[in-house]
């Protein structure tokens, strides 16, 4: 399919796509709220920008970055590349493929439009106090860890509940932490899951997981296949509340250096 | 018109640094691991500089449609002060925007593939299309359930963390009694219900609500909504592995 076919087929698509929300907005509009919703106009041009925004990025990922990482996906996880024979997969070989899943997460959350949204909406209302770069950082990084781990998942043919009941629990944790230090980044922390694991990441991830099921022997693809995105989702979270409790730890610590406490004193004494 | 271009230009270089690194990373696997040439370079950088520039209108018609849209629609529900229409616009927001969901649909059908596969349905054609299209409604009314609690917890005021570990002890619980077979499936569905559409437009009218109401935050109250949306759809898939 040449370039300007492939623009017209996800114009389309993008539209369809993009239509039932319209629809609801609209009908709400008229039926519930009956009042033309303020600068109308500016609304709709953004609804265009929207659209062909979407669509552009879109065929730019499907002409450029999917196909290379789709294959690079299947060649890192080909038996022949890992050097490994049938029956013969030990987990700690498969060193670059680990890398590969880290980076891939990394930089796919980085471009993920949806967490740049929620980013920018988190930088708005925190008046700037929540940085929209440094929040992508570091729900980057649990995406790295997630993807990361979940190959190690597939590699080594654990179950997945098992890394999900522990990732849960580590969650449940921070959070009871993170409640009472900084409970206000607690619900933030909890939809980076949710966006990390939208356009750009999912079909970069999805690759590799069938790739890596289909490729080690004893791996079934259509079961150990998924899995991969409930990790790249849950380890977003555990990150931004580990920052959260860090910020808050040294806080409370510059304010402990500056101000000298009365208990310290005594215990000197 | 000619400053308006340069800070059009001056969007897009941000829009690249977002883009860095996954071109760099995709980059050196290709040249240095896998040690191959890359191919149809001219194809790749149309593909790059098109990623740029639909990666900053998108921005710009975020800030411009659908984040006040969002806002707009949540301060005139809170003003009218009806709960039945508040909570039956969460409910059509979810709803529609996932039953339609194309990454959806590719996993249904991928699920309905696997469950006959491992002999849990028929193998024919039509068990697995009502096998898939009964998962995708399922999701639908899960997002759509988990946006109306969403939303309701925003007016009452619930802390979020105390109904998310709920859920999540919820999820954990019915993994032990689901079909081995549906629980990857289950897990990921939460992923990838909450597409670049609606993600703004759901985290606008959470913000714009929790800011309306007097005594809630919106840093606090604001967010969790995408939390729920992404959470429900575990629960529902699982019960559904289930009984279906």
């Amino acid at each position: 399919m040449g370039l300007l076919g492939h623009l017209w087929h996800t114009t389309l698509a993008t539209m369809l796509d993009v239509a039932p929300i319209v629809a609801i907005l609209a009908f709400f509009q008229a039926v519930a709220i009956r009042r033309r919703p303020p600068n109308l106009r500016r609304i709709v041009v953004g609804f265009i920008y929207v659209l062909l925004g979407l669509t552009l990025f879109l065929v730019g990922l499907e002409e450029a970055l999917f196909p290379i990482g789709k294959i690079m996906a299947q060649q890192l996880t080909d038996p022949g590349f890992l050097g490994i024979g049938p029956g013969d997969a030990r987990w700690l070989e498969f060193g670059w493929v680990y890398a590969f899943a880290a980076s891939i997460g990394f930089s796919a959350a980085i471009a993920e439009p949806s967490l740049l949204a929620v980013a920018l909406k988190a930088n708005h209302i925190s008046g700037g106090t929540i940085s929209v770069w440094g929040l992508r950082v570091i729900v980057a990084a649990g995406a790295a860890a997630g993807v990361a781990l979940g190959t190690v998942r597939i590699v080594t043919g654990t179950p997945l509940y098992l890394y999900m009941i522990v990732g849960y629990a580590v969650l449940i944790l921070q959070t009871w932490r993170t409640t009472r230090v900084a409970g206000g980044l607690v619900p933030l922390a909890y939809d980076s899951g949710g966006v990390t694991t939208s356009t750009v990441t999912v079909p970069l991830v999805a690759a590799l997981g069938l790739g890596l099921a289909s490729a080690i022997p004893g791996r079934n693809p259509v079961i150990d296949g998924f899995g991969l995105i409930a990790s790249t989702a849950l380890f977003p979270m555990v990150s931004v509340l580990g920052y959260a409790e860090l910020a808050a730890w040294r806080a409370r610590r510059r304010k402990a250096a500056a101000v000298p406490e009365p208990d310290d004193e005594r215990s000197t004494a | 018109m000619n400053s308006g271009f340069l800070s059009f230009l001056r969007l897009v270089l941000g829009s690249a640094r977002d883009l860095a690194p996954i071109v760099l990373v995709i980059g050196f696997f290709q040249i240095f691991v896998l040690q191959q040439p890359f191919p149809d370079l001219e194809r790749v950088a149309v593909g790059v500089v098109l990623v740029m520039v639909g990666l900053t209108l998108f921005v710009q018609g975020l800030e411009m449609g659908l984040f006040p849209i969002g806002e707009a629609m949540a301060h005139a529900f809170a003003r009218k002060g009806s709960l039945a229409w508040l909570l039956g616009f969460a409910f059509c927001l979810g709803f529609g925007t996932t039953a339609a969901e194309p990454a959806l649909i590719a996993v249904a059908a991928e699920a309905a593939r696997t469950m006959a596969e491992a002999g849990v349905i028929q193998p024919s054609g039509a068990a697995q299309a009502s096998y898939a299209l009964g998962l995708r409604l399922t999701v639908a009314l899960s997002v759509g359930a988990s946006l109306v609690l969403g939303v309701f917890r925003i007016l009452k005021g619930w802390p979020v963390h105390l109904l998310i570990i709920g859920g999540y002890v919820v999820v954990v619980i019915l993994t032990f009694f689901a079909p081995p077979e549906i629980i990857g499936i289950a897990y990921d569905s939460g992923g990838v219900t909450t597409s670049t559409v609606t993600v703004p437009l759901v985290a606008a009218l959470g913000v714009g609500l929790a800011s309306t109401i007097r005594g809630r935050s919106p840093l606090t109250d604001g967010f969790g909504l995408i939390a729920f949306a992404s959470m429900f759809p575990m629960i529902f898939v699982l019960i559904y592995g289930m009984v279906a």
